[in-house]
Parts: structure tokens; sequence; C-alpha cells
């Protein structure tokens, strides 16, 4: 239930049965062959896994260090590491014989997979999204909508996504008897950090037989960057018993010392929020802070209560790399591998260039490319004002 | 602390610190006041409620005005005031430090939504070395077993009246009084009901049948929205005729 100190279940009394209900319902789905059958012939026939794990030649002869590898997670279905999540969420409300889904979505990533997870089993999904949301992520809005999925604007607070996830908590009060909550991220209240973690590791176990195929020894470093932290718990999780340097990369945003940043484990205090015990920024009575990240998918306030605990125990680093770094990022690896990576991707690249270029030349370092850049477009452009 | 008594929440700092106390004092004849520290990310509650949080935010509301109210409230009244909060501001705080000013400000209760009976170990202590009384929430899903742990943790206990966030409602939840029959069944605390009441038919009603206390939030807090800080002549007007129910 708890991630050393951190994790919990902070929640109105009204969610406890519910939540009760998902993590007994989903130590069940865990051991149901049938389910788990059909969770991997949906991750490998629907959403395209395993991943390719790709030696980025051209990226690591110009830092001239470590090998760069990159975990293709940009090439699944939905041009993120997402859809890992909502397939196996989708069936395991399948498994508890919920009709309905709702999420929260920033960006719209985790938006769009759930609502293809909902157009795939036949389920009827409503999408809470921030206002300012809406109007950044038009084409993920629209997306949603060829899906069949409802998009519900959410016009309170700071209209990003914490507050989706404010009013998605608020529709699951009143709808849990026949709705599943699919949480994008993991964060929430236990089991939710625990349940979005498993189904993501599929990336580290991946990562793990494909690393010892082509090197014959597990990578030195692995690089993700974290925002909630999904993809980067995914790809972490299977090496935290080896001996492998886990690196989390947040938003610094503008800049740390700016205030215009989402850098939760570096720059925020412990507190509570969205059901868990973990890291925020806020202020110093307690309100919660707005954010900023050029990549939307790690602009949210807080972390998942794992990383805040392998944080406190020092078993993976955290670092943050600014929008401008990230940008960079994004122009190199275009150009040199003809991949154009997701902006929060972008953040873990950027960070792992530079270790890698102290790293000797026969180390590996592989870093998660948790998502495709086609969905920055628009923001990027504006960024170069080109 | 509760016989047969209206509870009527207020945000501290809705418009402003002195307006709230100005409310506070103009109910208090009537009613148990349950005064809220607005919050940026108030999961249990409504739009009424949510807009009235950042109004008060919006106006420059600090956590340590809540105790400025209380203590001001103290000088004219002896009414019992139960503090209500999310969590996050009293962890941010420090509980022991937040326990104790809310004692000495007079406080007579705090109920923390967002704090379940599971994760309250701490939390009781320390309220209990300050002796000051803790409300916990119990919902029409909440089990037999569990409802027994809340009532023994519990000054009075509050129960949530319907599946969903705070706001007023036309009717009464049907959930309402299958809640407050078990619950009377199990429970040896006072009952309150909360969320969704907002007519005096519905105080009548869960007086009735055994509530000893009746909480009135958004239904009041729309009556701020309408007239600002020239509200307290309305919200009296709103609450006296509510407590009329009682009897």
């Amino acid at each position: 239930m708890r991630f050393g100190e951190f994790g919990g279940r902070f929640v109105p009394e009204v969610l406890i049965p519910p939540l009760e209900e998902l993590e007994d319902a989903y130590s069940r789905f865990k051991n149901n062959v049938e389910f788990q059958k059909m969770l991997d012939y949906y991750l490998k026939n629907y959403a395209g896994r395993p991943t390719p794990l790709y030696f980025a030649e051209n990226l690591t002869k110009k830092v001239g260090g470590a090998k760069i590898y990159l975990k293709r997670e940009d090439l699944l279905h939905g041009g993120a590491h997402k859809i890992n999540n909502t397939i196996g969420q989708a069936l395991l409300a399948r498994f508890m014989g919920k009709k309905r889904l709702i999420a929260e979505t920033g960006a719209g990533q985790h938006g769009v997979a759930t609502a293809m997870a909902g157009a795939l089993f036949g389920m009827k999904v409503d999408i809470y999204m921030g206002v300012e949301d809406v109007e950044r992520q038009k084409m993920n809005v629209f997306r949603m909508k060829i899906l069949g999925a409802n998009v519900i604007p959410v016009d309170s607070g700071s209209k990003t996504l914490k507050d989706a996830i404010n009013e998605a908590l608020r529709d699951w009060v009143s709808s849990f008897e026949y709705t599943h909550y699919l949480i994008g991220s993991v964060v929430g209240p236990h089991p939710y950090p625990t349940i979005v973690r498993d189904f993501q590791s599929v990336i580290g176990k991946e990562v793990k037989v494909q690393i010892l195929e082509k090197e014959g020894f597990l990578p030195d470093a692995i690089v993700a960057c974290v925002g909630g932290g999904s993809n980067a718990i995914g790809i972490f999780y299977p090496f935290i018993k080896e001996d492998v340097r886990l690196i989390g990369v947040e938003a610094a945003g503008k800049g740390l010392d700016t205030g215009k940043h989402a850098a939760s484990l570096l720059a925020g205090d412990k507190g509570i929020l969205h059901g868990m015990f973990s890291y925020f920024l806020q202020d110093s009575d307690g309100q919660i802070a707005t954010t900023h990240s050029i990549a939307a998918g790690l602009d949210y306030p807080g972390v998942g209560p794992e990383h805040a605990w392998l944080k406190e125990i020092g078993r993976a680093e955290y670092v943050a790399v600014k929008d401008d770094d990230a940008l960079k990022a994004f122009l190199d690896l275009s150009k040199l591998e003809g991949i154009i990576p997701a902006l929060e991707s972008a953040h873990a690249l950027a960070y792992a260039v530079k270790v890698a270029e102290e790293m000797e030349k026969d180390e590996v370092v592989v870093v998660n490319l948790s998502g495709r850049g086609d969905k920055d477009l628009n923001i990027v452009m504006e960024a170069l004002k080109c | 602390m509760l016989k047969k008594d209206l509870l009527v929440f207020l945000t501290a700092g809705d418009p402003d610190t002195k307006a709230t106390l100005d409310f506070m004092l103009s109910v208090e004849k009537y009613a148990i006041i349950e005064l809220g520290i607005p919050f940026s990310d108030p999961i249990a509650d409504g739009k009424t409620i949510q807009r009235s949080y950042y109004r008060a935010l919006k106006n420059g509301f600090r956590v340590k005005d809540v105790f400025l109210i209380a203590k001001e409230f103290r000088q004219h009244s002896e009414k019992p005031l139960v503090l209500m909060t999310y969590y996050n501001p009293v962890f941010r705080l420090g509980l022991e430090k937040f326990v104790e000013r809310a004692k000495e400000s007079g406080f007579n209760a705090i109920l923390l939504v967002d704090l379940p009976i599971d994760e309250a170990g701490a939390y009781l202590e320390v309220c209990r070395k300050f002796e000051i009384g803790t409300v916990f929430l119990a919902a029409p899903n909440t089990k037999e077993e569990r409802l027994k742990a809340i009532d023994d943790a519990s000054t009075f206990v509050y129960l949530v009246s319907l599946y969903g966030t705070t706001g007023a409602r036309e009717e009464l939840s049907s959930l309402a009084l299958d809640l407050l029959f078990r619950a009377k069944k199990i429970c040896k605390k006072p009952l309150a009901v909360g969320f969704g009441i907002s007519k005096a038919e519905h105080v009548e009603k869960l007086i009735k049948n055994g509530a000893n206390g009746v909480v009135v939030g958004s239904a009041v807090i729309e009556i701020i929205e309408k007239f600002g800080k020239d509200a307290g002549k309305y919200l009296e007007e709103k609450v006296k005729e509510l407590s009329r129910a009682l009897n």
C-alpha cells in the first residue's frame, strides 16, 4: 500500500470501498490466465509490442561517449507508451464488469489512448481535460472525438491536468458503481500507482531481454522523463534490483529559480494531493502551485509516490532539463536519426546525451523514447517562431 | 456537541475575513458553524464551494486567517466551532502546530475531508493530546465494521447523504435515510447528515428521523455568491428559516 512513507489512500470516505474493490479485482485479474492472455494478445497485435530497442549510431558517434539505445515506445499505436496502461486497465474494467471509462488528460495522449481502448472494447468513454489544454491541443481533442469519446472541458482552478484529475475524481465519487476511473500515470490513491506501474513495466522487461541479446550485459544507465512518472517507472522497475543507474528527468521549464517549472521532486515539498502522499509544488500554505513545461505531459505539480521513494532511498537519481535544452534535443534527434521525439521524451534525451558524454565507449545508456513528436509540432513551430 | 442542531458551512475568507466573521455572528444564534479552509484542489466539493474557495484565495486568504477569525468569534460567542479542511494545508503547517493553533483559537473539533481513518493514526494522537474533537465522514457505501471504527474515532459522525460532491440538491437523497437508520443502530456518537441539503423540509425530515445535526453548505454559500459582503442579513434569514425546521 505504500512505498516507504509515500503513497497511501487519502480520499473522502465514499471512495474507500471502490478502491478496495479495485485492489481486490486487480489481484484476481493478475492471476486470471484468460485475461492475461487477452492482455498479451492486444499488446502484441493491437498496440504493436514488443517495441524495438534501437541503437542510435549517429547520435552515439556525435556525442562520442557511451552507446545510446532508444526504447521505441514512440512506435506504439497512438504514438506513446500510454496504450500499455489503457489496454491493461480497460481489460481490468471489463473484468470488473464496469461499462464506462473516465480519464483525465493533459496533452491528450492518455485521453487518446483511453479513447482507443474504449472503442476497442466497446465501452463508453468520458475524458476530462482542462480548458487551457483543450485550447492548446485541438488535434488530440478531435482525435478523441473521432474515436467516439466525449471530451468534457474543465474550467475550474488552473484549468489544466491537475484540475482534470480533480474533476474525474468528482465524477467517480458518483459513478463508481458502473464506471472505472482509468488513471493515466503512476499517481493517485493506492492501488493505482502499483497497477499503472505493473502495466508499464512491460517496457523494462523487454529492454532487459533486448539489451542482453544485443550487448550481452545490462545497461549502465537508463534515462527517462518524469511528469507523473509512468514511462520512467515502467522502464526502471525491472532494473531496481540490478546494478544499473536509473535517472529520472523532470521539467525545469524556464529554470528552477523562475518558479516556472514542473520539477516536483527537485523543488517540491512533501504533501497530499490526488489521494497520495508524495512531493508537490506548493506554497507555504499547502496550496498547490501552477506549473510550466513546454512538454504538456510533464506539466503536473506532483509525482508518483514510488519515484518519491526511489529518490528518498537514493536508488534513482532525479535531475531536471529546461525547455530550451529539450527543444534542442528534439531537433537534434530529428536531424541525426530521422526520429521526431515527443517533447517529454526530449527531456530524457537531452540529459542522456550529457550522461553518455562522460561515460566510456563500451558502456551503454538506454533512453526511454516514450512518445513521438507529431503532437508537438505546433508548439515547436511557435517556439522557433517559424 | 450535537443534540438537535443545524450546522452551517462557511468558507473562511469568502469574500474576505472580516465578512466571514460578520456572517458567523449573524447566524450563530441559530446554528453551529463549520468553518472551511479554502483549498486549491477541493475534490469532494461541487461547483458552488469550489467557486467560494477560489474567491477567498484570489482575495489573498492565508491559512493563519482561519485562526484569527476563530479567535475573534470567540470574543462574542460560546457556540461550538468546527474546522473543516483538506489534509494538505494541515500537513504543510505541521500536524502538531496546526492542531495546537486550532485548539487555542477556539475550535472544538476538526474534520479532514480527505483523511480516512486508516491514515489518521498520528492525527488522532495529536488531537487527543490537545483535547480537540475529531469528526470523520461515513458514506452510504461504508460497511458496518468501518462505520464502527469511524464512530470510535469521532466526536460526532458526519454522514454523507449521497454519492457525489457537495452542492445544493432539490430533493433529499434516498440514500440519506437508509444510511441514517443504519448508523443509528451501529454508532454511539451523535450523527450529522450533510451534502446536498438545501431546504427546511430536508432538515425537518432528517431531524424527525433521528439525526442530531444537519449540515447546510452550498445553499448558504450561494447567498454569499449573490450578495457578497452584504450577504449577512440574507444569510440570517435563510439560516433562521432552516433552524425553525429543527423543532
